[in-house]
């Protein structure tokens, strides 16, 4: 089935793979595990069991999770070089530091914090036990933090020089990592890991208080989770919409793919809702569009001019459809994210919050869908700024190893088969956990895995004292 | 007398992979050693002494290939498509191995499935890590920045013995971790691979160390001129007298001694790794200076390090102390 297809497109099939099944992960727990630490700060503050009952909930699900994104995440650290070589070669001067930053200052965090979070509550204070929480959760922030600086950076490059073998040679490290857009995409991201966890969150709320299986959990998680998408939404909506303009004012083939301008607009340009991409052809075929309100929304002027991808080379062009859609999902689940928060502000107004369940359907059915968003802007920013790898500067045909084709269609259908195994199985784990709130505070000894969820009896003190002597 | 970043970072890179090798090692041993202990409770027991420590331990796996690529482009860029084949076995190893942590509690029908995956993935992921070792020391061709040797380079009979010899290591790495963390009969049987994997791996070393220099004109000049031939004599001694001490610790029940004289073997077979082809980081094609980045770049990075670097040591330290002493197999977990 590979017959038609080079190493470079193979290798960039792999790439596509690989990172859509890894932000999965992250975007699940940077959310999860800010959530965790809030649960466990307010069970000490307000001692109240509830929220012991929800953290020791969420925290197995969070170790599944955060298992899945280790694992898929050490793929993604060593394919840079057998993939990508030329790439790592020249680009590592700049991206590698940024990398090795992201180990040192946040990996290390999460995984030295982890073990204690997870298994220590019984050898740790409540305080300690707290402090390791919170240290995981700001591990997951910082490991975003210089990850999107890497990504911004091949996007928007500054504050470098190219030296005479070719490799990217950092000049002025703030303005590599404080790149023009780094900032919006960072906020973007990290509120979209929110949201995504907010929904998830919410659906299992939503589910239990439809089944009506521990409904004090069930409504507290419920109505956290609805807080979160009520105030967060438009937020996010918001910051996109900065992010949009940056990516104008810095990237505007990939604007022009997204709003599928294939022509200029001198006079003012339409905001096109829906249609057909026809790249043969270089038009949108059965489009809906409001006149104008692309150029409104742009340039905050009915009348300003707008370029098309008439003015961009063939050869620099993105793939406008896959771009122009999957901006188009990300949107549309955005504002269907904006109507559930209005949705519960308004039954929360009536007082039924927790008892509407026509709100519980909605919200479990938009459960998933932050993963969907958070994969389809992924798409549309990568996407969108092919064909080069760093932006303007570095080729995407040019980044790659010299390596054989039946190399990369071999192990990228190893990856394939490997992913759906293994990811296919915790899937199904962690939807069964979400399945099964405990009804008591005490889960039935045989019933599962008690022991890696740390939901167990508390040790005798000094029981094991004297064992310790060295 | 200027800063030469290159060794410094060189050394750093080369503390990266020691500490992950003997940090996975003892925990990947754990699954290799895995089926010799059928009993459910045992095989609990192995996986709760290392599950609040592994994905830490792992961690320095993608600090030796991360800071490769910050600090080393060129070696990164040159050795990872020379060893594409056992990278990715090793990576798909390590996926399986570190999924059954979680998934291995979650189910009680496809629980030996995990625990299949379990031991596959440390047995897989450890015997490539040899095998990727194997054809480093090997050497790999460069020319004009690319790897230019062929997709099955890195498959002979020496990188198939050098995997081999890894999976004995961290076997006996797994079982004296074991006689430290555990007690009765499950420490007792940990004793007996002890014995004989500490054996079997400075056996393994003898068979590596008489196969070396013969691969290379350069190792072999390295090993017999002087000074360095001096190490040559002191560094096989000083293996035995480890074998000593871990015999004579699982003898008289000085449970600790095993683990650490375990750990000196592999801190003395590293170094001889390394003196056999420093400076060379692709042996025998770049050395450090050639395959390093830019200055601005070693030292924007090395800022860091020496600040965060003891940092992690420090907290890690305190992860292991929580957990410190033998486990005890009546309680909830651990």
């Amino acid at each position: 089935m590979f017959e038609n297809f080079d190493a470079q497109i193979l290798a960039r099939i792999q790439f596509a793979f690989t990172i859509s099944f890894h932000i999965i992960f992250p975007a699940f727990s940077i959310g999860l595990a800010s959530y965790l630490a809030v649960l466990e700060g307010l069970y000490l503050w307000k001692k109240d069991k509830v929220y012991l009952e929800l953290f020791d909930f969420w925290k197995t699900i969070f170790a599944v999770a955060f298992g899945m994104g280790v694992v898929s995440g050490i793929v993604m650290s060593y394919q840079f070089g057998t993939n990508w070589s030329v790439f790592s070669d020249k680009a590592g001067p700049v991206i590698g530091p940024l990398m090795g930053y992201e180990v040192l200052t946040a990996f290390f965090l999460e995984a030295g914090f982890l073990g204690v979070m997870l298994f220590g509550r019984q050898k740790v204070g409540p305080g300690l036990h707290f402090f390791a929480t919170a240290m995981v959760a700001i591990g997951t922030l910082i490991s975003a933090t210089w990850i999107l600086s890497v990504n911004s950076w091949m996007q928007t490059p500054d504050g470098f020089a190219i030296n005479e073998v070719g490799q990217f040679v950092p000049v002025d490290w703030w303005k590599i990592v404080f790149n023009p857009s780094f900032p919006y995409r960072l906020t973007h991201m990290v509120i979209a890991a929110y949201l995504t966890t907010a929904f998830v969150v919410g659906a299992v709320g939503a589910w239990h208080l439809l089944r009506g299986t521990a409904p004090r959990r069930a409504g507290v998680m419920f109505s956290m989770a609805m807080w979160m998408a009520a105030i967060v939404a438009p937020i996010q909506i918001a910051a996109g919409d900065a992010h949009g303009l940056n990516t104008l004012e810095h990237q505007p083939v990939k604007v022009m793919a997204m709003e599928g301008h294939f022509d200029s607009h001198p006079g003012g340009a339409p905001l096109i809702l829906f249609g057909i991409p026809n790249t043969e052809e270089k038009r949108i075929d059965y489009a809906i569009q409001i006149p104008k309100l692309s150029s409104l929304i742009l340039k905050h002027d009915l009348n300003a001019p707008l370029d098309g991808l008439d003015t961009v080379p063939d050869d620099k062009e993105p793939p406008v459809a896959i771009v122009f859609w999957s901006f188009r999902v990300m949107v549309a689940i955005g504002f269907a994210m904006l109507g559930v928060g209005l949705f519960s502000l308004w039954c929360r107004w009536k007082g039924t919050l927790l008892q509407n369940h026509w709100l519980h359907r909605v919200a479990l059915v938009m459960g998933p869908s932050g993963f969907v968003a958070v994969l389809a802007g992924w798409i549309t920013t990568e996407v969108g700024r092919q064909p080069y790898t760093v932006y303007g500067h570095l080729l995407t045909a040019d980044s790659i190893s010299p390596i054989a084709a039946p190399a990369v269609a071999a192990s990228l259908i190893a990856f394939i088969v490997v992913y759906f195994v293994v990811f296919g199985a915790g899937t199904f784990y962690i939807l069964r956990l979400m399945a099964r709130l405990p009804r008591d505070p005490m889960p039935d000894l045989d019933d599962g895995p008690i022991r890696s969820s740390g939901i167990t009896p508390a040790a005798q003190p000094g029981h094991h004292g004297g064992k310790h002597a060295h | 007398m200027p800063i030469d970043l290159p060794f410094i970072w060189a050394g750093i890179i080369a503390f990266a992979v020691l500490a992950y090798v003997i940090l996975d090692g003892f925990d990947l041993g754990i699954g290799i050693l895995f089926p010799f202990f059928p009993e459910k409770h045992e095989k609990d027991l192995m996986m709760n002494s290392v599950a609040p420590v592994w994905d830490g331990n792992e961690t320095w796996l993608v600090l030796g290939g991360g800071g490769l690529l910050a600090v080393f482009p060129l070696a990164y860029a040159t050795i990872l498509p020379a060893i594409y084949a056992p990278i990715i076995l090793m990576l798909l190893g390590l996926i399986f191995r570190g999924v059954a942590f979680e998934y291995r509690w979650r189910t009680k029908r496809a629980e030996h499935l995990w625990n299949w995956a379990f031991t596959g993935g440390s047995v897989v992921a450890a015997f490539f890590q040899g095998v990727a070792l194997g054809a480093l020391v090997q050497g790999i061709p460069v020319t004009d920045r690319a790897y230019s040797g062929g997709w099955w380079d890195w498959l002979t009979p020496f990188s198939i013995a050098t995997g081999l010899a890894l999976l004995i290591g961290y076997g006996l790495l797994g079982a004296t971790w074991l006689v430290m963390k555990t007690e009765g009969e499950i420490a007792e049987r940990a004793k007996v691979f002890a014995f004989r994997l500490a054996f079997a791996t400075v056996a393994a070393m003898g068979v590596f160390s008489l196969w070396t220099p013969w691969l290379e004109p350069a190792y072999l000049d390295r090993w017999f001129g002087y000074p360095t031939i001096v190490f040559s004599f002191i560094v096989p001694l000083m293996v035995l007298g480890c074998l000593w001490v871990i015999v004579s610790g699982l003898r008289n029940g000085r449970d600790v001694q095993p683990f650490v004289a375990a750990l000196g073997l592999f801190v003395l077979g590293y170094a001889g790794i390394g003196i056999s082809f420093y400076p060379y980081i692709v042996p025998t094609s770049l050395t450090i200076w050639e395959a390093a980045a830019p200055d601005s770049s070693l030292s924007f990075l090395l800022v860091g390090a020496v600040v965060l670097v003891p940092m992690i040591l420090c907290y890690t330290a305190y992860a292991y102390w929580v957990f410190r002493g033998k486990l005890n197999p009546d309680e909830g977990y651990h």
